[in-house]
């Protein structure tokens, strides 16, 4: 009798500590891994940020050769999967809002920033432009997608241009429905004529059900040497 | 489970639950720090990406496949 007490004893204390562990996992996800990305997240900006001054000054223009027109067929960047390579700025989300773009959609990646889908156009590409965030956790870089509204302004900075795109659209949709980072997006197959850029996150919010995608459509690309117009990044009004 | 562990520290009772603290801040500390982020990736509801099957994220095969959970 005494042993069986002690055995129940054990269970019920075992079972209570499975019970707080699980309450703190939830904690860690929903509250400790935004610390911790947010943190991550911002280096990464900074880091990217002195990359583009620096690189700069590292591969010098031998002469002060006239820019060329920025066509939307512009550079195409060759980046390593896992590497940052811009900085994505959305007004709507907050005047100092800036995540890391980085190349891959795996969930390591997205841990770190904005995930490229590999083998989508790249900024300002012809194309699309197609990337996934988190909406909630690891520092949810989407969390308010479903705030964008037709028109707001998103900037894709990079080392040569700011890329300028405006919201379109949203569609939601199951999580196979791979046409809407098509070329041209929700038409597979279709030849693109227009530069797109599209974003996924989940739907509804802490669910992987569905996804929330934005569509927006390039608008221009200003080189950096003529400076980010801060008309461009002024909160808009009206947030629902 | 606890008793034992109580009776097995040393010193007074304030000292015990001193000791107890800490104990529980290793705890959540491994957890945080090791457990948490290595188990997170087998959690359902961390995607965010739309993808053809469960392990190409990427667009080889433009083709839409089964539904990732």
């Amino acid at each position: 009798m005494k042993a069986l007490r002690w055995v129940v004893g054990v269970v019920g204390e075992l079972l209570i500590t499975v019970g707080l562990l699980t309450l703190l996992f939830v904690a860690w996800q929903l509250w400790w891994t935004d610390v911790t990305a947010n943190r991550e997240q911002a280096v990464e900006v900074q880091n990217l940020e002195r990359g583009f001054l620096h690189d700069d000054a590292v591969t010098p223009t031998p002469s002060p050769a006239p820019t060329p027109l920025p066509t939307p067929t512009a550079t195409s960047i060759a980046v390593r999967s896992g590497q940052p390579f811009a900085i994505m700025r959305i007004p709507r989300f907050g005047a100092d809002y800036a995540r890391p773009v980085i190349e891959g959609t795996e969930k390591e990646m997205l841990g770190k920033g904005v995930g490229h889908y590999v083998g989508t156009a790249t900024p300002g590409m012809l194309g699309n432009f197609a990337t996934a965030g988190h909406r909630t956790t690891y520092g949810k870089p989407y969390a308010d997608i479903d705030k964008l509204q037709k028109g707001d302004i998103i900037v894709v900075e990079t080392k040569a241009d700011y890329i300028v795109y405006a919201v379109q659209r949203h569609v939601i949709v199951t999580p196979d429905h791979v046409e809407v980072i098509a070329p041209v997006p929700q038409r597979p197959g279709v030849a693109p004529t227009e530069a797109w850029m599209t974003m996924t996150a989940c739907e509804p919010k802490f669910s992987a059900r569905l996804r929330y995608v934005v569509f927006s459509k390039l608008v221009e690309i200003i080189p950096r040497a003529d400076g980010l117009p801060a008309s461009l990044m002024v909160v808009p009004r009206g947030v629902s | 489970m606890y008793g034992p562990l109580w009776r097995l520290l040393p010193g007074p009772r304030s000292v015990k639950a001193l000791q107890s603290l800490i104990l529980v801040a290793g705890v959540v500390v491994v957890c945080f720090l090791w457990l948490f982020p290595a188990i997170a990736p087998l959690m359902p509801f961390n995607d965010n990406a739309v993808q053809t099957g469960p392990q190409s994220p990427g667009l080889q095969s433009p083709e839409p496949t089964a539904s990732v959970p």
